[in-house]
């Protein structure tokens, strides 16, 4: 399923040819030719939950936090941030590099509070359209100005990084990165991959987090990676979309980037609120390249505008406001920190609580990945086929490589208590049957266990 | 496909190699010297055979990949802005960038904005991703608001409609839908036009050429110019028109001039590709603005515009527009929808909630739709009336019998001048008035108080300065 990402991000638009400019006829169109998109893999699932009308159905697809009661979260610290900032602003164009309070307070997040890079101007920074625009401004950069050069995407990965670095027209090659039988990182593969790529490769690394898997790199793991990278002279790009959500705490999720900052690499780092402010819809992110010094800096923060102008001129206004409402006032900012760690503490608690579960059970098997693993996110080694089945006949929607959010206690009960979803559990020991055939440990349990225990199990 | 993308990369090994000699080669040159990038000389045999040894590798680590990378041009429209908040100068004007001012020059959140964002905040709603194609209820008043609702195109949900980051984002969106499916179309953009057109279309890869509309003789259209240009491009060219209020002149068709323009694209079977940036702000009437776009579907025709809600409703920062594509069928608008959606997830996802929410609010409550319209009618209003106390002024002072009425005919933000270079730079170094170097003031920038002073500065441009 981790190749089913790339299938989909490379299964796409024909290129017509001359033929169809030449119609002629206001019966036929000019764009008889253009052949319905897939849908996206991840958005796709939450369209297709939408429109289902089934009472009992649940979204475990999108990376988006639920509370309780299953709803979306909005933090305390971001309403009153809003409340401050309401009819007291102009909305007067931002600068084309965005707000510049709310990319300084999102640097510190990054490099540190009283980074050294910081003060020495040495980072070129611009405000971006959430993690994906920082990715793409990235990729298109990297394309103008290292023309020759490939990314290397780990496998598997978010489905758009594909899509990103296609569109920005730079070739792809990937990396090993995830263990199938150990659910956890295949470390060996992968430092042999960073041996084997041409010196000086451009590599795509997930801070924190990792999604879809959640196996990230121990920190001795990531010293070896750096040191590799050093002998390499390879270029670290950073997605680090989760951080403070990950571990609850901001500085050690974003020890992968110190490390290589300490080792004197010269990383980029696309970072973004959707998650850890729950800001999705509003689009806040930061592009950051760390350069020689300050006038390389100068003078690659204007070629980075230079991209963003004929996209879309200036970033929008609203949710960087209100990141630097945030960050900039002191209690407002405790605060943040706080609501993140609930945040990512419930997620913690539910990985442990499902994990002691099952080792009650008494399984001979491991469930130490459960909790090995870390973010929002579960591999749990479904095939897209499974996944079609479990949408299908019991409203569980899920991206199909296999890909779960994890679920919080108000979807367990309500899941639990319809008749639909009683009916369904002999079906749902059939599919797991089917995956101990590959001897999958997980699977192999389940088939074997009591109707409790797979209820528990698929909801993660 | 990815295994397509692996060979590809191994075709090149020459590529990869280049990049090692360029990292081993920048560790001999000065830091100061900026040369390429990734320039091509030959890779040195010896340092080919060189081994990373320890103090080479430490050397390679600390030179940047950026070496080569210069500055920028500063951006000519955001550029004067700049230069503007730098001067002291108490007399100073800016009439560079088209952000609406009131009379006391200052920047202007209309009323209807702030009860919706008030309306927003006690609902308290969620920020949750909107779907790639943006808030369902925005594109809907969007698209009702440009066609009229009860157009036939709508009706048959002939129109694909995307919510997108302005004008800008939604022009992208469909320069990149260009690119990818009438590879080699031209797009023909009016010579002058804004200047972030032709960066769109350069980024996007899609090529373009000019067609004559400013006639610095009259001041006025240069229609003969126009018609002439658009019948000789390739048939299937795409030919951007401005809505209403052109950017940079002010400069509109009329009607009739409308007529034969839709005429010859017909003939030709070029595509119409709109940019309507000031829907309501050029003659104060949402109706009225939108008529060249609702004459052209009208008559059939399949065509493209991009929206943007920057000046009308004063959200310049909140990026809130749309691309709408008139498809022949509903079936074809299903598809092109489908694609514009695919090009949109790799470069931001999903669009911005704020803005939005408040265009959806405004429009879909009657009461704040009415005061909308007035307020708009206000700001289009204020902009007249500051035309027309410019003209006043410019004719009192002037005894030399120029004619300079073409303020009165021009419609929007915008006036071209007519003045050059030297005499806008001077405006600008004399008199402290921050326009475009091309001519242009915009005259939302301008208040009835300081016609007076322009009026000086731009006599004195035009007559002591060549």
């Amino acid at each position: 399923m981790a190749g089913f990402g790339k299938a989909m991000a490379c299964r796409e638009h024909v290129r017509i040819r001359l033929g169809t400019r030449f119609m002629s006829s206001s019966s036929s169109s000019w764009w008889q030719s253009v052949e319905p998109a897939p849908k996206d893999p991840i958005l796709g699932v939450t369209e297709a939950f939408l429109a289902d009308p089934s009472p009992d159905k649940v979204n475990v697809g999108v990376g988006a936090y639920r509370d309780d009661n299953g709803k979306p979260v909005v933090l305390q610290c971001v309403r009153e941030a809003e409340r401050r900032i309401a009819g007291n602003l102009n909305m007067e164009y931002l600068p084309m590099g965005g707000s510049v309070k709310m990319v300084e307070e999102t640097l510190k997040l990054a490099y540190g509070e009283h980074s050294e890079f910081i003060k020495d101007k040495r980072i070129a920074a611009v405000q971006s359209l959430s993690g994906t625009g920082a990715c793409r401004l990235f990729a298109d950069f990297q394309k103008r100005f290292s023309p020759a050069s490939q990314i290397y995407i780990p496998d598997p990965t978010w489905a758009n990084h594909h899509n990103i670095w296609r569109d920005a027209q730079v070739p792809q090659r990937t990396y090993h990165y995830y263990h199938p039988e150990t659910k956890g990182l295949d470390f060996s593969a992968l430092m042999d991959d960073i041996k084997n790529a041409p010196n000086g490769s451009f590599f795509l690394l997930h801070a924190c987090a990792h999604n879809p898997t959640g196996v990230d790199p121990s920190e001795e793991q990531w010293r070896e990676i750096s040191h590799q990278f050093r002998v390499k002279g390879h270029f670290a790009f950073f997605d680090m979309a989760y951080q403070g959500f990950a571990s609850g705490d901001p500085d050690r999720d974003a020890k992968s980037i110190r490390i290589f900052l300490q080792d004197g690499h010269h990383i980029g780092i696309s970072q973004s609120y959707a998650k850890n402010m729950g800001l999705y819809g509003q689009r806040v992110g930061c592009l950051s390249v760390l350069c020689e010094d300050e006038k390389q800096a100068v003078a690659v923060k204007s070629q980075l505008q230079q991209l963003a102008r004929p996209m879309y001129s200036n970033p929008p206004v609203h949710g960087a406001l209100v990141v630097s409402t945030i960050l900039g006032d002191p209690e407002l900012k405790k605060l943040w920190l706080k609501e993140v760690k609930v945040m990512a503490d419930r997620i913690i608690g539910m990985r442990t609580m499902l994990r002691e579960n099952l080792d009650k059970l008494g399984s001979p098997l491991s469930w130490k990945h459960i909790t090995d693993q870390i973010g929002m996110f579960c591999y749990s080694g479904m095939t897209p086929e499974q996944v079609d089945r479990l949408t299908k006949e019991f409203h569980i929607y899920m991206t199909r490589n296999g890909r779960i959010r994890f679920a919080l206690n108000h979807e367990y009960r309500t899941l639990t208590s319809t008749p639909a979803w009683q009916a369904s559990i002999p079906a749902m020991l059939d599919i797991w049957q089917m995956l101990s055939t590959r001897s999958r440990g997980l699977p192999r349990l389940i088939a074997e266990a009591k109707p409790q225990i797979v209820e528990e199990v698929i909801l993660i | 496909m990815a295994s397509a993308m692996i060979s590809l990369a191994s075709a090149t090994p020459s590529a990869s190699l280049s990049v090692q000699e360029t990292l081993m080669g920048k560790t001999r040159l000065a830091s100061g010297c900026v040369s390429t990038l990734f320039n091509k000389e030959k890779g040195k045999p010896s340092i080919k055979k060189k081994s990373f040894g320890q103090i080479s590798m430490t050397v390679a680590v600390n030179v940047s990949r950026f070496e080569g990378i210069v500055m920028a041009p500063p951006d000519p429209i955001l550029g004067v802005s700049e230069a503007f908040r730098a001067d002291i100068d108490v007399k100073k004007l800016n009439l560079g960038v088209g952000a609406y001012r009131n009379e006391e020059l200052q920047p202007y959140v209309l009323d209807v904005v702030k009860k919706a964002e008030n309306l927003m905040l006690e609902r308290g709603e969620n920020k949750e991703y909107l779907s790639i194609e943006g808030l369902a209820a925005f594109n809907k008043a969007t698209a009702e608001l440009l066609f009229g609702a009860d157009n036939p195109v709508i009706e048959q949900q002939r129109v694909a409609t995307v919510q997108g980051l302005s004008g800008t984002g939604s022009l992208r969106l469909a320069a990149a839908l260009i690119e990818r499916y009438f590879p080699g179309a031209k797009v023909l953009i009016s010579s002058p036009t804004w200047g972030n057109h032709k960066n769109i279309f350069n980024d996007a890869r899609v090529p373009w050429s000019e067609y004559r509309y400013y006639d610095p003789k009259t001041v006025g259209l240069d229609f003969e110019g126009m018609i002439s240009d658009i019948k000789a491009a390739p048939e299937g060219s795409f030919v951007l028109l401005h809505g209403c209020a052109h950017n940079r002149t002010g400069i509109d068709p009329t009607p009739e001039q409308w007529e034969k323009i839709a005429d010859i694209i017909q003939e030709k079977n070029h595509i119409p590709f709109f940019d309507v940036a000031y829907q309501g702000f050029a003659s104060g009437s949402l109706d009225a603005d939108a008529s060249s776009v609702r004459l052209f579907a009208a008559r059939g025709m399949e065509l493209l515009v991009a929206q943007s809600y920057s000046k009308n409703l004063g959200l310049y920062a909140e990026r809130i527009g749309a691309i709408n594509v008139v498809c022949s069928s509903a079936d074809a608008a299903a598809r092109v929808k489908s694609q514009l959606k695919r090009i949109a997830r790799p470069m931001y996802s999903n669009p911005p909630v704020h803005g939005a929410r408040i265009v959806a609010n405004v429009v879909g409550d009657p009461a704040l739709f009415d005061e909308w319209k007035a307020e708009m009618e206000m700001m289009a209003g204020r902009i007249k009336n500051v035309r027309q106390k410019l003209f006043d002024s410019l004719s009192a002072k002037d005894k030399s019998g120029k004619d300079w009425s073409f303020i009165l005919k021009q419609i929007g933000m915008f006036s071209f001048t007519g003045l050059n270079k030297t005499q806008s730079d001077n405006m600008t170094n004399k008199w402290h008035v921050y326009m475009t170097k091309d001519g242009r003031i915009s005259l939302a920038g301008l208040s009835l108080a300081k016609c007076e002073y322009l009026a000086d500065a731009i006599m004195d441009s035009f007559h002591n300065v060549s």
